[in-house]
């Protein structure tokens, strides 16, 4: 069976024996730097060109075409288009405040990567706080939008950061009581663990409806946090032309765009770990038979698979509802989703308690 | 009952939510609805109705003659001064001298092809062509003669 | 003064006693300029809002980017000319806006139609407005935040469009009316392509209703907001969907018949709740009303002429003409002042979107901003008609 553990290993094991252990820990974290790096390359490109096909089907389209064999390589060609623009600064603006939001957005979702388990064994930090980790590092990003709005020396940019920082404080609350819920029936603030608990079933099929109601909510919030339609209030091109990078340009838009979309890929696999499992293989009680032909999928698959299922879950909502207006944005949280969160939150810890879960 | 209320509230915005779901999904999986024309590919097939306005011309036969006898009877029906009649006299055999086309100048750039002109032609001398790909880089390119050189009145058409 | 009073007498709570809207007394305002290159304006309107958070204190629409002068270009331009000018005023409804002033040079001509032509002109107008109100539909979507339904909406209108294309010989300033009558006869394939799109409408539009009527997003959106009173659109003089939206019967079709309209059975539909999601209603029934209209006459086309027989230089009489069509967007009115010459002396158009527009800065103050984006895709303005 293919298994990224065992590369993984080797190379640890090679490491190790060909240099010094400091030497051998700085290469590891230069290697791993890079593959994260590059990870977030290819993401980027690989999710803007899924998000245009899919909004083209959906929208009878035929979507991008022409570039390299059935419009691969337009991403491409625009993040090249992209880099060689120039990155205007508006006068007025604070420059330094300018400049360093799109880093800081980008790092806030770099840093998030590292407790993901991306396959067995294949994973960069496996914190004990992991859960909480993310939660805590996810809501850094929203200091980056808050700066570009405010340092753009722009109405719409500001107005943009306001209703951003609005939302993500408040749906904080409903993604967190969701993740609770999981991290109750789990037992554990740990990925590896939290995967582990789902050796016998996923938890969304295992924690019954609250289980369910806890997903959805979790990907509705997840959704709101990311900026994404139906609730892009703080972009909302139609009200504020472009929102928070209304006067980003060239490469610093770049990395906004670019921060989006890595920030979906995040939430999705977190999504994936905590309701499906991360990378454990679909088993369904005692068909044997069954269980064994999903083994042999391979971990990684398991997990990108579950995360892009997530990631187009989120995109057909985006093509096809309209935005909330910031006022309803605010009250479907408050009003809705928060009490319906935490009245689920107290039936999954009664699951968890009387161990009513399969 | 208020729960109840709430939790009707709840069904029903969820319920309205899928249904618009089901049907971008609908259109999703089903890429034969996919209404996309992939223009400069289909110039072969792309065939326009033969009413289609594109630019004015005037139709000559094989004898390179035309039937424009210069009554500027277009230019005054033009309503944004796109055509501009230039006459010269011609000798007949008889030793007459006639009235005769010498320049049809055409500003396409000026028309909004209301075929104002087609209608007042008492000859048919002009019709609409169904070309519709009008770019240029040089706007004179735009200024168009419409007789082609060396064409001469069909004999017959007054 | 007059409106302060007629605002707290409607019923009205978006004023706090004082009525202190400018309010330099007050700070923490913020006025932004909306327009005129906006992707919510559609063209090149401008608004000046001042804002009090997202709160919306006042709206002052600025006019005048796209103003052409149509009015005085017409004055030089004889009675057979100045007809395709006005295609591009509401460029969406072309049709009904030639109709509107082939009718009034007949009025001055006294020139009898041919009932051929009359059909032709009402069956044309009524797939012109079904079009005008497939991509209000759509755009107001996109303006709400919704991209796809653009898409669906103008997949139907490509298909009017197509049959215009096929019949008048352009798609969108098709220039068919001629005083008189229509400049050519339909093409063979017109009834048999209209009773495919009726077909093809009558699928669709239940989609319409399932994407967005029905999306609890969307009527939250537009439900209760831009509250227009009755009292308040006829003061404004708001005429078409946004009047009848608000329950002022203002249907030109039925006030005022022309042409075949007094004789084919069609319902003015008229919502009383004067906000948003009523104005969309409006459109959407108003859909279904000149399907059914086309319905009606595409088999009912009578034989004959389609085009009176005309002067070539057309002249009118001394005097003043005014005739009205129900456009997509209201009432039309075209009024010649003649001094017996072949071009007119004066017109004057009254463009239903200058009426609705200027009805924005009432209805919209104490809305947040994004309801500005409700409210302008239901008044469903297009700027070269406002202007012109």
């Amino acid at each position: 069976m293919f298994s990224l553990e065992h590369i993984t290993n080797s190379i640890q094991q090679w490491l190790y024996s060909t240099f010094n252990p400091t030497m051998a820990l700085i290469l590891e974290c230069t290697i791993v730097m890079l593959l994260a790096i590059g990870l977030f390359a290819v993401l980027g490109l690989v999710l803007v060109l899924m998000e245009r096909k899919v909004a083209a089907r959906m929208q009878i389209r035929l979507g991008p075409n022409r570039v390299g064999p059935r419009g691969m390589l337009q991403t491409a060609a625009d993040t090249l288009k992209l880099m060689m623009k120039e990155g205007l600064t508006p006068n007025g603006a604070d420059k330094f405040l300018f400049n360093l939001a799109p880093f800081i957005v980008m790092i806030a979702a770099m840093l998030i990567l590292a407790p993901i388990a991306f396959a067995k064994g294949f994973q960069i930090w496996d914190i004990n706080i992991g859960v909480l980790y993310v939660s805590a590092v996810s809501s850094v990003s929203v200091i980056g939008i808050l700066m570009a709005g405010w340092a753009s020396n722009n109405k719409y940019s500001l107005l943009g950061a306001m209703r951003s920082g609005a939302q993500i404080v408040s749906y904080e609350l409903s993604a967190g009581l969701s993740i609770i819920s999981i991290v109750v029936l789990a037992g554990s603030l740990q990925i590896s663990d939290i995967i582990a608990s789902q050796q016998t079933g996923w938890w969304l099929f295992r924690g019954h409806i609250p289980a369910v109601i806890a997903f959805v909510i979790f990907i509705i919030a997840v959704t709101a946090e990311t900026n994404r339609a139906p609730f892009d209030l703080a972009e909302a091109e139609s009200e504020l032309t472009a929102g928070f990078h209304t006067e980003y340009s060239g490469m610093k838009f770049a990395l906004f765009f670019l921060a989006e979309y890595i920030n979906i890929f995040i939430v999705c696999a977190i999504g994936a770990t905590l309701f499906l499992g991360g990378w454990m293989p679909l088993h369904i009680g005692h068909w044997e038979g069954f269980n064994h032909i999903m083994d042999y999928i391979p971990s990684s698959v398991w997990f990108l698979g579950k995360t892009f299922f997530l990631i187009f879950l989120i995109m057909w909502f985006r093509w096809t509802f309209p935005r909330l207006r910031v006022d309803q944005l605010l009250s479907l949280e408050w009003k809705y989703l928060l009490p319906i969160s935490m009245f689920n939150l107290l039936l999954i810890t009664l699951i968890a308690i009387m161990g009513w879960h399969f | 009952m208020f729960i109840k209320e709430y939790i009707s509230d709840v069904y029903r915005a969820v319920s309205s939510l899928l249904k618009g779901m089901k049907t971008t999904g609908h259109y999703f999986i089903r890429p034969k609805e996919i209404i996309t024309q992939q223009y400069p590919d289909n110039r072969a097939q792309m065939k326009l109705p033969e009413r289609f306005r594109g630019e004015v011309v005037m139709s000559h036969d094989d004898n390179n003659e035309h039937a424009c006898t210069g009554c500027t009877a277009c230019e005054l029906a033009c309503p944004n001064a796109t055509i501009k009649i230039i006459t010269k006299f011609d000798t007949t055999p008889e030793g007459k001298k006639k009235k005769a086309l010498d320049t049809f100048v055409y500003h396409l750039e000026l028309c909004t092809m209301c075929n104002l002109c087609v209608e007042a032609c008492p000859t048919s001398a002009i019709k609409m062509a169904q070309t519709f790909e009008h770019s240029v880089y040089d706007r004179n390119k735009l200024l168009k003669k419409l007789n082609q050189p060396g064409s001469k009145l069909r004999a017959g058409v007054e | 003064m007059y409106r302060e009073t007629q605002i707290i007498n409607s019923g009205h709570t978006i004023l706090s006693a004082g009525g202190d809207l400018g309010g330099a007394a007050d700070g923490g305002e913020l006025v932004i300029n909306v327009g005129p290159q906006h992707p919510a304006t559609h063209g090149v309107l401008h608004l000046v809002i001042t804002l009090q958070g997202e709160t919306i204190q006042k709206i002052e629409p600025h006019l005048g980017y796209i103003h052409r002068s149509i009015e005085k270009m017409c004055e030089s331009l004889s009675y057979r000319q100045f007809i395709y000018v006005t295609s591009r005023m509401d460029y969406l409804s072309a049709h009904i806006n030639n109709h509107a002033c082939a009718l009034c040079v007949e009025k001055g001509l006294q020139l009898e139609i041919p009932p051929r032509a009359r059909v032709i002109r009402v069956l044309m107008d009524e797939l012109t407005r079904i079009a005008s109100h497939e991509l209000w539909w759509g755009a107001m979507a996109m303006d709400l935040g919704a991209f796809t339904p653009f898409f669906y909406a103008f997949r139907e209108r490509e298909t009017i469009n197509d049959i215009m294309e096929e019949t008048c010989g352009a798609r969108l300033t098709m220039n068919y009316m001629v005083p008189g009558g229509v400049m050519y006869d339909i093409h063979p394939n017109f009834q048999k392509r209209v009773k495919d799109f009726i077909q093809l409408f009558n699928n669709k539009i239940d989609e319409y209703d399932d994407l967005v009527t029905g999306n609890i997003i969307f009527q939250n959106r537009t439900k209760g907001v831009g509250v227009l009173t009755k009292e308040d659109a006829i003061s404004f003089g708001c005429t078409g969907p946004v009047g009848r939206g608000s329950g002022v019967p203002c249907d030109i079709r039925k006030l005022y018949p022309y042409e075949v309209y007094d004789k084919v059975s069609f319902d003015e539909i008229i919502e009383t709740g004067g906000d948003s999601y009523a104005r969309y209603l409006v459109r959407i029934k108003e859909m279904r009303q000149s399907i059914r209209i086309v319905e009606q006459l595409i088999d009912n086309i009578p034989d004959g002429e389609f085009q009176a027989k005309t002067k070539a230089v057309l002249k009118l009489p001394k005097g003043e003409f005014y005739s009205r069509v129900e456009t997509a967007r209201g009432e039309l009115g075209v009024y010649i002042v003649s001094e017996g010459g072949t071009t007119p002396y004066r017109i004057k158009f009254r463009s239903p979107g200058f009426s609705n527009l200027s009805a924005l800065d009432h209805i919209s103050r104490g809305s947040k901003i994004g309801d500005l984006m409700a409210i302008m895709g239901t008044l469903d303005l297009v700027i070269p008609d406002i202007d012109r």
